[in-house]
């Protein structure tokens, strides 16, 4: 079944407007997320005519170098999330399930293997690719998944070990992981066959690190109170970030956002209209129910302000040096939220708790991410004691909606916020 | 056999068997989990390197850690560690593969005191120049970071005496593979089980008398009359501490030949050099050994190396044994059973949880299986 473009346009235009209709905000004479979204995956689904290749790459993985290459990254995690908010991701799991793969896997997975074979899903399947990347500073389920798409696709796989950081990042990591930086290069210069441009990469390389400050920028605007954004509006305007570092556009898009939530600010409009409670939520979204969840906890007047997901896209910025941008990438692949031991993940959320002044911690306890999920119960119970805030854990799965209880954490949530309630009234 | 009866004594209750040793010759013990632990340089460093099963029995501790679709391996480690049943240790080694252990790692870390902790944090990839470099720092980083923990420095003749000692237990281990695939009537599966098993508790020096004596008299012994067309099966999985899998698949007519499981070939294989500087050799053994699913090496590897094993074994069938909740392995099954597939080699895929399905079940999906052979 093969789709023509502006058929396959038309779905991703379908798409964001019907899932994100509350979300989308106009500014005046500029683009907006849609139409960025619009221009990339037509750009990418009209590779094959344009000459580009297509690598397909890990949402934590080095796309600058990709970039500066002229190569369009496409990000299977960012498609598994479209999945899951159309939510047609238990269909496509349970297709995965009948290939032989356990309903136990990452739905993220799961769903983009299935949709590789039958290009279903939202928007009619990825535009296939000619390389693929995965770095495994998120997890060892994406560089079985690769592998799994490197057999499919018969393409060349290139793998950027970032070994785990428990409690160090040592000499001996920084070397290999350097190394793997430069093998990385020559692996693009024979996929692309023609000769790396160093120059080129500075200006992605400034021009990511510039749209990961501005994109700080954004979530720190959520420390004012009233918020003027939630978590959920950070879960949609990730998009930029995630699949466009390096370009110009984020740069324009971040900037004019900043702008905006600056002007709510100054007019002390919130995303939660009265704003009573501050919460902070960790692990990846629940994307079939974020509408739902969003205005469950806003019938309590409660602003989920912030979040430990969206914040891993600038959270090593600390490492980050754009003069020696190649050493510094490898340093800061190496050590982002999801790479580093659980002591330091509850470090630092508790300097979020901080930050955002929040009165409660929710814990999406999600089946699919087992880096992301175990430890949390620990990261509770030092968040319980250091900073005494009520915490609620959630168990869920982010794509697959088939186990999901509306009704189980409806009453959760419900018997959660009469705690926080009555401790901050107290 | 007296040797065999008392490896399986320790086997039946190795908590036991280290607390007496430790006493008699106040030696340190090191727990480790998983076989990509270098356990050659806990040997050489003069500790007894120690595997952990954990336990299936009631898990109620290790739920305020970990949540319930984590691997029952990890679960039951957790479990004992938390009722103190492990406090005779001295350390814990943690080699890097999966997620769930990784994560394990720092549970434990942040929980169970009054032991040193180290992490290997191994490559992921096997199978490029860098990455080859990188073990080799790897290892070399963690020879000090345990000398330093047990107060001993790990000096290359002790290496090379640790390798020797391994060189000989695989060699014989192998000898015993064999031995068991052309015969496999001379030593029962529960029993090979258990000689597999106390190679990973016992002590090495003593273990591999015991293991010479073992060897010697199978080489002698005539084998039993041939039970009549038993099928030859090989297993395939990640850990597998059910000796009783054994039993029902050989009162299902049937009997394992072959494995591909971290408590089986995958441990043993792999001689290494003992010409060689011994870290080099070390390393070289850990690029070189057939790999886990957390690991990568290639595209294909484990299903040709299943494929491989199927046929030096002459095995009529493969038996999956996968953990549920395990990851890696679940990502490799779809893969691996199409490629026995076009060769027309037919498998079981048995999901496990902590404990086996009852018996009665375990040997009629044995039979149904071993009667299409
Ligand atoms: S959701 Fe978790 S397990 Fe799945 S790809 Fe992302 S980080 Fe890996
Ligand atoms: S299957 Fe792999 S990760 Fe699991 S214990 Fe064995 S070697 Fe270690
Ligand atoms: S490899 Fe599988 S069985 Fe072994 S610890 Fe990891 S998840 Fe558990």
């Amino acid at each position: 079944m093969k789709k023509s473009i502006s058929d396959f346009l038309k779905m991703v235009l379908i798409f964001l407007a019907g899932k994100f209709k509350k979300f989308t905000m106009r500014f005046k004479k500029s683009k907006t997320m849609k139409d960025y979204m619009m221009v990339y995956y037509s750009d990418a689904k009209s590779a094959r005519l344009t000459g580009r290749k297509v690598a397909w790459i890990t949402s934590g993985g080095p796309v600058e170098p990709l970039i500066a290459m002229n190569v369009i990254p496409i990000y299977p995690e960012n498609h598994g999330a479209m999945i899951g908010a159309s939510k047609m991701g238990g269909s496509l799991c349970e297709k995965a399930e009948a290939m032989g793969y356990s309903a136990d896997l990452c739905s993220y997975a799961r769903s983009d293997i299935s949709c590789a074979t039958i290009n279903g899903g939202p928007i009619g399947g990825l535009p296939k690719p000619d390389m693929l990347v995965c770095c495994n500073n998120i997890c060892g389920t994406v560089l079985k998944w690769y592998e799994v798409q490197a057999r499919y696709f018969n393409v060349p796989l290139f793998i950027l070990d970032t070994p785990f950081c428990h409690t160090e990042y040592t000499n001996e990591a920084a070397k290999y992981v350097r190394a793997q930086f430069d093998e990385y290069i020559v692996f693009l210069e024979k996929v692309c066959k023609k000769k790396f441009d160093f120059e080129r990469l500075k200006e992605v390389g400034h021009l990511s690190h510039q749209g990961q400050l501005l994109w700080q920028a954004v979530l720190d605007t959520a420390t004012n109170k009233p918020s003027p954004m939630s978590a959920f509006d950070a879960f949609y305007h990730l998009a930029l970030i995630v699949t466009l570092r390096g370009t110009q556009d984020v740069i324009d898009y971040y900037t004019q956002l900043v702008a905006y939530m600056k002007n709510r600010i100054a007019r002390g409009i919130g995303a939660v209209p009265n704003e009573k409670y501050r919460l902070l939520w960790d692990n990846i979204p629940i994307w079939h129910r974020t509408r739902w969840l969003s205005e469950k906890f806003a019938a309590h007047n409660a602003c989920l302000v912030a979040d430990t997901y969206t914040t891993a896209w600038c959270g090593a910025l600390k490492y980050i040096d754009e003069n020696r941008f190649l050493d510094s990438a490898a340093e800061a692949h190496a050590r982002i939220y999801l790479n580093i031991g659980i002591d330091e993940m509850a470090k630092m959320v508790l300097e979020m708790i901080d930050k955002y002044d929040v009165d409660g911690f929710v814990l999406h306890s999600n089946r699919s991410c087992k880096p992301y999920s175990f430890g949390q119960l620990d990261i509770q119970r030092i968040v319980e004691k250091e900073r005494g805030i009520p915490c609620l854990m959630l168990e869920a799965d982010m794509t697959d909606e088939r186990s999901f209880s509306e009704s189980q954490i409806s009453t959760r949530i419900d018997a959660f916020m009469e705690i926080i309630k009555e401790r901050k009234n107290k | 056999m007296k040797k065999l009866t008392e490896l399986k004594k320790v086997v039946s209750n190795p908590y036991a068997y280290v607390r007496k040793y430790k006493k008699q010759s106040g030696k340190k013990v090191v727990g480790y989990f998983c076989s990509y632990a270098p356990e050659e340089l806990i040997w050489a460093a003069g500790a007894l390197p120690l595997r952990m099963f954990g336990t299936s029995e009631n898990i109620h501790l290790a739920d305020t850690h970990l949540q319930s679709y984590c691997c029952s391996l990890v679960r039951g480690i957790l479990e004992e560690a938390l009722a103190n049943r492990l406090d005779f240790l001295d350390g814990v080694v943690f080699p890097h593969t999966c997620d769930s252990f990784q994560r394990l790692s720092d549970i434990w870390r942040l929980n169970i005191t009054g032991q040193f902790h180290i992490d290997v944090v191994l490559p992921v990839k096997l199978d490029t120049p860098s990455a080859k470099r990188y073990l080799y720092d790897v290892l070399e980083k963690f020879r000090k970071d345990l000398g330093d923990a047990l107060g001993v420095k790990i000096t290359d003749k002790m290496l090379a005496k640790s390798i020797k000692t391994y060189n000989k237990i695989r060699r014989l281990i192998a000898t015993l593979y064999e031995l068991r695939s052309k015969n496999p009537q001379i030593l029962s599966g529960a029993d090979f089980h258990a000689i597999i098993k106390a190679a990973m508790i016992m002590d090495r020096d003593y273990f591999l008398e015991a293991l010479s004596e073992i060897v010697g008299q199978l080489k002698k012994a005539k084998p039993a009359k041939a039970t009549g067309g038993a099928k030859r099966l090989v297993i395939s999985g990640s850990v597998c501490s059910h000796p009783d899998i054994y039993d029902i698949i050989e009162n299902s007519g049937g009997v394992v030949v072959g494995d591909d499981l971290c408590t089986g070939y995958r441990y043993f294989e792999g001689i290494m050099d003992e010409k060689k500087p011994p870290l080099k050799a070390i390393t070289k053994r850990y690029l070189d050994r057939i790999i886990c699913p957390a690991k990568h090496f290639q595209l294909k590897e484990r299903g040709e190396n299943l494929i491989r094993t199927v046929k030096k074994s002459k095995a009529d069938g493969v038996v999956f044994l996968l953990l549920k909740f395990c990851d890696p392995h679940a990502f490799d099954y779809p893969y691996i059973k199409e490629m026995l597939e076009a060769k027309k080699i037919p498998c079981l895929l048995l999901d496990m949880e902590a404990e086996l399905p009852p018996v009665g079940q375990l040997q009629t999906r044995f039979e149904t299986f071993v009667q299409i052979l």
